[in-house]
């Protein structure tokens, strides 16, 4: 899928919860807990191939960290 | 003129704690206090002659028919004027009465035509049942003396005619114009014998400002104004009660019928969305349900390229199976999917999500109110736990100050801005928050007290910056918020809402609106006893759609507007059944009630009705499902009664998704914009085809019903279900009742509804469960269904689609009255009189600046691509500002839309795209080629 627009995707929702969280680590999970509930499977996995292979070009900083945190729990699934 | 079956009561019901007993010819009778002799009489089964009385208008006391004598008093007062009182003895009949009755009656029918039998009324015309009633024989009075037999006969309206030679001034058509629809467009001009029915300035009905709603001619006692289909078809035989396949209202009809030919969609009387009115589409605009571009039979062909061959359904159905099939062998599970309508019903929406999910395995569904209102899934879910409107439509008439933000009623819900200049008429006040003056700003006898004209894309500022009022001024209800509220969160809200860059006066210049304008109509609305808000597209079709949803609640909850009649946050759907396709769990990441794909309880009482496992993480959304497309790894879909070429945004790139695509599986009443991208083509059906349940945007479950069998041969419900049979996911159903039984078994909300229950009251409102067994008309009384209600942070976040010098104005669209979303309806009916094009609304500074000239062809272009339409040059917009309709394929207005979309749900930003204008020599070629395409579609079935 077009990583650009899952990008800018990704940001837009990290904007709210970085703005509606009255902290950051709030704002990352808001932000994680988001892309678990609304995006489907491929989506998250581009999105943290993105991030894992071309270091998260474009991704804002709450966005990166939500990112991160699914890529640990995809990888801990993976791991078994 | 009122169906024959509609018992009429002759002046409204009043309400009141205090009840009045009297007696009528002997028979005592005991109704509220206010209440007509007339309408006493009534109930009490007794039936007093009369004309200009209906239960339908206020008393008007015009005919002087319902006379009656009352013991101890002088005179023969009219009983429509004369209210109960206590202990009142009412005599109906008489000698004397009777011959004043029959000497009016003469009167009348001195001035009508004497030819009885060519009454098109033919039995339902009441100035005839009256001359019957008093035993009025012939008249004495000859045909020589002055009458209005010539007067000419007005046909301009291609749904009515009125004839003035049968009219008798009664003055129903004129008082239904103004107290039913509100648009005062009607008059009695002249004096005395001079008196005539006068629409406008002596137009004719087509030139005035008369909206063809047909009140006039269902209030009309005689055949003088008049449905042409009842001319042409002559009286129904039958009549079936159904459902409005229009817009959110879901106006209630009785589709009357003789043979299989419908004769008029008549607004039933008893409909609790439209007590017996209607609008110009859904009562006249249905001809397209039978208009030869109806596509009747199943059609496959190999690649898009090819022809399309006519097939049986049993090959088409097995064709689309095999296809899908493979392609998930192919390339995966995720491969396939399906999206549903909001023109579908519940029962069918219902079945393609299951198909999807039982069958197809994976979660791949949408439907079109991701397009439209899914940020008001979200908003409102999250702040008050569901997602729906608070409201019934009659609560309105309990409201003091109505903000109505993002919606233009009048055009886009015609039959609820009645009810709302109704109230509006009656004292209520009125915010208008709309880039565009809507009708509704300044409308007979309406004047908006603050039309706030912001500028698309701010309506978040907006909104912060009346709470900030609210709060700074110390107009919160902080009780309520203590007692209903999470207080924590709300104290973080009110943090931020205080702080200084959310106040009008910081915000003002972003917002395009006078500081001491927001504050004043923050005032208005914190301070009303009641106050409510009503929105559309215009605040879910933003990048920030979802958040401006959050914003009201939050202005709602700390003003204490919830929980009761009056108040609330009411979403006002466009289409008929946005809200019951998204409760029937059509949106890919959640089951039916709103309840989300990973709660093991909720899947697993699925998993055990339906025999398989469920897929528990979210499937792809409209948007993804294009995007997936394009990059090969999304390949085949099933769409039902949705154009998504021409209704999502940026059409190329919806093109382009759709030409990736190896199956697309149309199944529509007609060959759309969509079709000439698929391979499978399924004749679907029309509303009047089926049975099923619509859900209107006040939560109202009202039946469907079938008044003529599918043309095609098979209701969309059976195709589902022979296409997922097909599939390898066996589905059977002997009628959709036992779907919605389905669907009341595995839906808290629904589980109360049954299709006897509704037939029993007519309606529902969801919730209804053993707790309301009979429905919820008001929600969150008491309580939020989430517990307490949530506050949340509203950051205005403005959007990346930006203005500058390649493209310095900003599109905006909307709706007309006389057109229906894409117009695949409307424009194959005669409501292309008032509308047959998209006009591009555009300010006289800005089309002076660029020299474009009132009625001209001008090219508007934006990032995503551009088009060609006619300018209109008005004052309706602001400068910067450019605004237009999507009614029409050839208008291509979706060319120029972006993908932007809700950060939340994707919903896209069709309200903001940064465009240039710009004259142009013709229209452009893609209007050439779109109505091209449609005739080579036609030549190649």
């Amino acid at each position: 899928m077009d990583i650009h627009h899952l990008v800018a995707m990704a940001n837009q929702i990290a904007d709210f919860f970085r703005t509606a969280n009255p902290d950051r680590a709030a704002a990352v999970a808001a932000t994680a807990q988001h892309l678990r509930d609304f995006w489907e499977p491929r989506m998250r996995r581009e999105i943290i191939a993105h991030l894992a292979g071309g270091g998260g070009e474009g991704l804002n900083q709450i966005a990166r960290d939500a990112v991160r945190v699914l890529e640990s729990e995809a990888s801990a699934k993976a791991t078994g | 003129m009122l169906s024959k079956s509609d018992r009429d009561y002759g002046t409204p019901p009043r309400t009141s704690d205090r009840l009045v007993t009297l007696e009528v010819d002997g028979r005592e009778v005991t109704v509220p206090e206010g209440t007509s002799v007339l309408r006493a009489a009534a109930l009490a089964d007794v039936a007093i002659p009369k004309l200009c009385a209906t239960d339908a208008l206020e008393p008007f006391g015009s005919c002087r028919l319902c006379l009656v004598q009352v013991e101890g008093r002088n005179g023969y007062p009219a009983s429509c004027t004369t209210p109960a009182e206590p202990g009142m003895k009412v005599r109906t009949k008489s000698e004397m009465l009777e011959r004043l009755r029959r000497g009016l009656m003469e009167l009348y029918m001195s001035d009508h035509p004497p030819d009885r039998a060519a009454c098109a009324g033919n039995g339902n015309c009441e100035l005839h049942a009256m001359a019957d009633v008093v035993g009025l024989g012939e008249v004495r009075y000859g045909g020589d003396g002055r009458n209005h037999l010539a007067a000419r006969r007005d046909a301009s309206n291609p749904y009515f005619a009125f004839d003035p030679a049968r009219c008798i001034v009664c003055s129903r058509c004129v008082r239904a114009c103004e107290e039913i629809q509100g648009t005062f467009a009607l008059t009695i001009d002249g004096r005395g014998f001079n008196s005539v029915v006068s629409p406008s300035q002596h137009q004719p009905f087509l030139e005035s400002e008369c909206v063809s709603c047909g009140a006039c001619v269902q209030a009309c006692p005689t055949d003088a104004l008049i449905e042409k289909s009842m001319l042409e078809k002559g009286v129904a035989a039958r009549s079936v009660t159904t459902t409005c396949g229009y817009c959110g209202v879901g106006c209630s009809f009785k589709a009357e019928v003789k043979g299989d030919e419908i004769v008029r969609m008549l607004p039933h009387k008893d409909g609790m969305p439209n007590h017996g009115h209607a609008c110009v589409k859904g009562r006249f605009a249905w001809g397209y349900a039978t208009h030869p571009d109806r596509v009747l039979r199943p059609m496959v062909r190999e690649g898009t390229s090819d022809a399309w061959r006519e097939v049986s359904w049993e090959e088409a159905i097995g064709c689309a199976a095999k296809r899908l099939r493979e392609i998930q062998a192919k390339y995966g599970l995720g491969s396939i999917g399906g999206i549903t309508s909001s023109r579908c019903t519940n029962e069918e929406t219902y079945l393609v999500q299951k198909m999807v999910r039982a069958a197809f395995g994976n979660n791949n569904v949408d439907t079109c109110a991701r397009v439209c209102h899914s940020p008001t899934g979200y908003g409102l879910k999250t702040a008050f736990g569901t997602s729906a409107g608070t409201q019934d439509f009659d609560s309105v008439l309990h409201a003091d100050v109505m903000l109505v933000t993002g919606c233009n009623p009048t055009d886009g819900h015609p039959v609820f801005a009645s009810l709302m200049k109704r109230r509006l008429r009656e004292g209520a006040k009125l915010i208008v928050a709309d880039p565009r003056a809507i009708d509704l700003v300044r409308t007979p006898h309406i004047e908006a007290a603050y039309h706030l004209q912001l500028l698309p894309g701010t309506n978040v500022a907006l909104i912060n910056a009346i709470t900030h009022v609210v709060l700074s001024e110390g107009l919160a209800k902080e009780d309520f918020v203590r007692e209903r509220c999470e207080w924590p969160a709300y104290e973080l809200w009110k943090k931020f809402i205080l702080e200084k860059r959310n106040s009008p006066e910081v915000m003002a210049p972003l917002i395009g609106t006078p500081a001491d304008q927001i504050r004043a109509a923050a005032r208005l609305y914190a301070t009303a006893r009641n106050a409510v808000i009503y929105y559309g597209l215009g605040v879910t079709e933003h990048s920030q759609g979802s958040t401006m949803v959050l914003g009201m609640a939050n202005l709602a909850m700390a003003t204490g507007n919830l929980g009761r009649e009056g108040v609330g946050v009411n979403p006002l759907r466009g289409q008929n059944n946005v809200q019951g396709s998204c409760d029937m769990g059509s949106f890919p990441h959640e089951l039916t009630g709103y309840r989300h794909l990973s709660d093991a309880a909720t899947r697993g009482s699925f998993e055990a009705a339906w025999g398989v496992k469920l897929d528990p993480e979210p499937g792809l959304r409209i948007p993804n499902m294009f995007d997936a497309a394009l990059d090969g790894s999304f390949k085949g879909l099933y769409v039902e009664g949705e154009d998504i070429a021409q209704s999502d945004p940026n059409t190329h790139h919806v093109a382009a998704a759709l030409s990736a695509m190896e199956c697309v599986i149309v199944h529509d009443i007609f060959f759309n914009e969509t079709a000439k991208f698929a391979h499978v083509f399924l004749p679907g059906s029309s509303f009047l085809e089926k049975d099923g349940t619509f859900t209107n945007s006040e939560r109202r479950i009202s039946r469907v019903r079938k008044v003529l069998p599918p043309m095609a041969g098979k209701a969309d419900w059976e195709v589902t279900c022979e296409l997922s049979t097909a599939f390898g996911y066996p589905m059977h159903y002997a009628h959709p009742c036992e779907i919605m039984e389905e669907i009341a078994r595995l839906t808290p909300t629904f589980a109360g509804v049954s299709y006897e229950k509704l037939d029993r009251l007519g309606s529902v409102q969801w919730p209804c469960n053993d707790k309301a067994p009979a429905g919820t008309p008001v929600m969150h009384i008491g309580q939020f269904v989430r517990g307490k209600g949530r506050f949340v942070i509203t950051e205005y976040i403005p959007t990346d689609e930006k203005t500058g010098p390649r493209f310095p104005l900003i599109l905006t669209t909307g709706r007309i009255l006389f057109q229906y979303n894409v117009g695949t309806q409307t424009r194959r009916t005669a409501n292309v009189v008032w509308h047959h094009e998209d006009l591009l609304e555009i300010h006289p500074h800005d089309a002076e600046q660029r020299g474009v000239r009132d009625g001209a062809w001008v090219k508007i272009s934006s990032r995503a691509g551009e088009t060609t339409m006619r300018a209109q040059i008005t004052e309706r917009v602001p400068p910067g500002v450019v605004y237009t309709t999507f009614h029409h394929q050839s208008s291509g207005t979706n060319l120029v839309t972006t993908e932007n979309s809700d950060w939340a749900t994707n919903c896209p930003e069709y309200k903001v795209t940064a465009v240039q204008v710009m004259p142009a020599a013709g229209p452009g070629a893609h209007r050439a080629a779109g109505q091209g395409a449609d005739a080579r579609a036609a030549v190649d079935r």
